[in-house]
């Protein structure tokens, strides 16, 4: 018996409808996402609880942050993990969102747009836009913690982190669609979320200094790519919390920001990373898309 | 014209020992304007064949044609000239009736707005859910959802709708609502209509009716001319000792009897029944208890052909347990 070979789709065809139906993909992210309260208010309830209680908790525990480092500044544990946190949110709406394709199977809305004569590519791109633009949301919503928390904010510092924060969701999002391409039950979830998510926000340094870990731990770090997507968020708050310029150099060094083999990784660096990262998993999502059974 | 053709249609789920053959060779086509029926039980390989047919799915071996394009190898033009309204509801809850049909419209490339807007319009009005068009689909009933999904399922002007099991799940006064707007649609629109169903009362509304079990078309005609095949009268008797009953017709008529699947009662085919059964009442030997004629009806064409009865096989575990665990999510969890 003779089963026939995956056909694709090939080109976006007509170019200015292909946008069009991108933007009407993205919209209607967008328009669930403002009309869902429920998950507006639930996606603080993480974040609340790890800034206000695991935060301020283990604040004075953790004590000066810098100490090791002979002092000069003052980074206590709650500045460190305020980035962090808004990363952990940004991640959590961005593959949620990639992976709500999922549910647009099982509650049948997949398949309206499966059979639209428009090429999975802008399909996927669409969702990975709406996708990208409410993780952001998700994320520029955390600042409004900042001043409650002793966290310093800036008008630079807001303007920097939007379109990292975009860039970020852009590429997680990417991943929830690749994920859930080939995703058939609703079950998978659960798995995901054990298994995937919440691995890759603990093992980024989102949570805890990485300073000392045991070397297993120490690589899943570095090959994870959520560290390198916490690291210019913490940056940028960090460098708003009136460290002396010198000081900020050295904070990989004492685990509070990311080396590797032994390079202190700049802004630039980690954006570049996950910009790499986000291009793989789009191409991947869309070729995953457009395969036909 | 023939608007769909398919030829030698072959489609095999998994590989191996396990593997399903869903539609085992299948042929027919379809005319213009025509409403063509695929009748058969679940897992007959209806929904298989249209997802073949609408590019969802693509075939083992076989060819298809729907409007003159390869369903293989010209998925877009195809695409163009369908519109489809699934089993299950495809329409987002979220969004309003309006949102729901932009959205098609612009993947459909329907434009300018004005165009869009007027085409909304009259699909809105057609299924009368016009002043709805602002609300919330979480707000609207099964039927409405349905007529919805016809009416977007029209938005484009395809020239073929395909209906796979239109009126599923809903009660006979929204089916009979929904068959209304249907038969509209033909007289209006000259549209193709392919449907599958397993409700003899639908199927009787097709122009040609192809029953469809284990992946095979068993017959392809009229639904006057298969019940020819079946020309004579059912009646359905039950008596006080069935079994020693069933024998004696068996042996006094020469009849062929079939014990009717409940248990209760056996059935057989006679012509002229309504001057049998005074004839059969004053003979019997047994109390009759109850004694039925029946018109032959599609059903009796599907149990003649394969045995069986459809409606055995209605309603499948997997269903029941779909329709349960849907149902409550379908209100809570919105992502």
């Amino acid at each position: 018996m003779e089963t026939p070979i995956a056909v694709k789709e090939t080109g976006m065809g007509d170019i200015t409808h292909s946008l069009r139906s991108i933007g009407i993909i993205w919209y209607r992210e967008i328009l669930r996402a403002l009309r869902n309260r429920a998950m507006i208010v639930s996606s603080l309830g993480m974040p609340i609880i790890f800034l206000f209680i695991f935060g301020e908790g283990l604040s004075p525990s953790m004590g000066n942050l810098t100490r090791f480092m002979g002092g000069g500044a003052d980074v206590n544990f709650i500045q460190y993990i305020f980035p962090g946190v808004i990363g952990m949110n940004v991640i959590m709406a961005s593959i949620m969102s990639g992976v709500s394709v999922v549910w647009d199977r099982e509650f049948g809305f997949l398949k309206e747009v499966l059979v639209a004569p428009v090429p999975r590519v802008a399909v996927v791109l669409g969702k990975v836009l709406g996708g990208a633009t409410v993780g952001m949301l998700q994320g520029v919503m955390m600042l409004i913690f900042a001043p409650l928390l002793g966290v310093r904010l800036s008008v630079g510092m807001v303007l920097e982190l939007i379109p990292v924060l975009f860039l970020l969701s852009l590429s997680l999002t990417s991943l929830g669609v690749a994920i859930a391409a080939r995703m058939r039950s609703l079950e998978s979830f659960q798995m995901i979320m054990q298994f995937i998510l919440f691995p890759m926000i603990f093992l980024s340094g989102a949570m805890f200094p990485m300073r000392d870990l045991p070397a297993w731990m120490d690589f899943l770090v570095h090959i994870n790519p959520v560290t390198y997507a916490v690291d210019p968020l913490r940056q940028i708050v960090l460098r708003a919390q009136n460290i002396p310029e010198q000081m900020l150099a050295m904070l990989p060094q004492f685990g509070l920001g990311v080396e590797v083999f032994g390079h202190a990784m700049t802004i630039q660096d980690d954006l570049m990373i996950i910009t790499i990262f986000g291009a793989l998993m789009v191409v991947l999502a869309m070729w995953l898309f457009s395969i036909r059974d | 014209m023939k608007i769909i053709e398919v030829d030698n249609l072959v489609k095999v789920y998994g590989k191996g020992k396990r593997a399903l053959k869903a539609v085992d060779g299948v042929n027919f086509s379809v005319e213009e304007g025509e409403i063509f029926g695929f009748l058969g039980p679940n897992g007959a390989g209806k929904t298989t064949t249209i997802n073949i047919l609408c590019t969802l799915l693509l075939p083992t071996s076989g060819r298809a044609l729907v409007a003159g394009h390869d369903v293989v190898r010209q998925q877009a033009a195809v695409r163009k000239s369908i519109g489809l309204v699934f089993q299950d509801p495809t329409v987002d809850e979220q969004l309003t009736a309006e949102e729901n049909l932009l959205f098609h419209a612009i993947l459909y490339n329907i434009e300018p707005a004005s165009k869009r807007r007027a085409r909304m319009e009259t699909v809105l009005k057609m299924v009368e859910l016009y002043e709805r068009r602002k609300d919330t689909l979480k707000t609207f009933s099964g039927g409405m959802k349905r007529r919805l999904e016809i009416a977007r399922g029209l938005m484009h002007y395809p020239r073929v709708l395909f209906l796979d099991e239109p009126t599923l799940g809903l009660d006979p006064q929204t089916r009979h609502h929904i068959w209304s707007y249907i038969l509209e649609l033909r007289e209006r629109e000259n549209i193709t209509i392919f449907l599958t169903t397993h409700y003899m009362d639908e199927a009787e509304f097709a122009d040609r009716i192809a029953i469809i079990d284990h992946g095979k078309i068993i017959a392809l005609d009229t639904p006057d001319a298969l019940k020819s095949m079946v020309a004579r009268d059912v009646i359905t008797v039950h008596t006080a000792d069935d079994e020693r009953m069933a024998e004696i017709v068996r042996e006094q008529f020469g009849l062929d009897v079939r014990r009717n699947p409940d248990g209760r009662g056996f059935s057989f085919k006679v012509d002229g029944g309504a001057e049998f059964i005074p004839k059969f009442v004053e003979q019997s030997p047994v109390h009759v208890l109850s004694i039925s004629l029946r018109r032959p009806t599609l059903d009796d064409v599907f149990l003649e052909l394969t045995g069986r009865q459809i409606r055995d096989e209605e309603v499948t575990d997997k269903d029941r347990m779909r329709q349960r665990a849907r149902m409550p999510v379908r209100g809570h969890i919105a992502r």
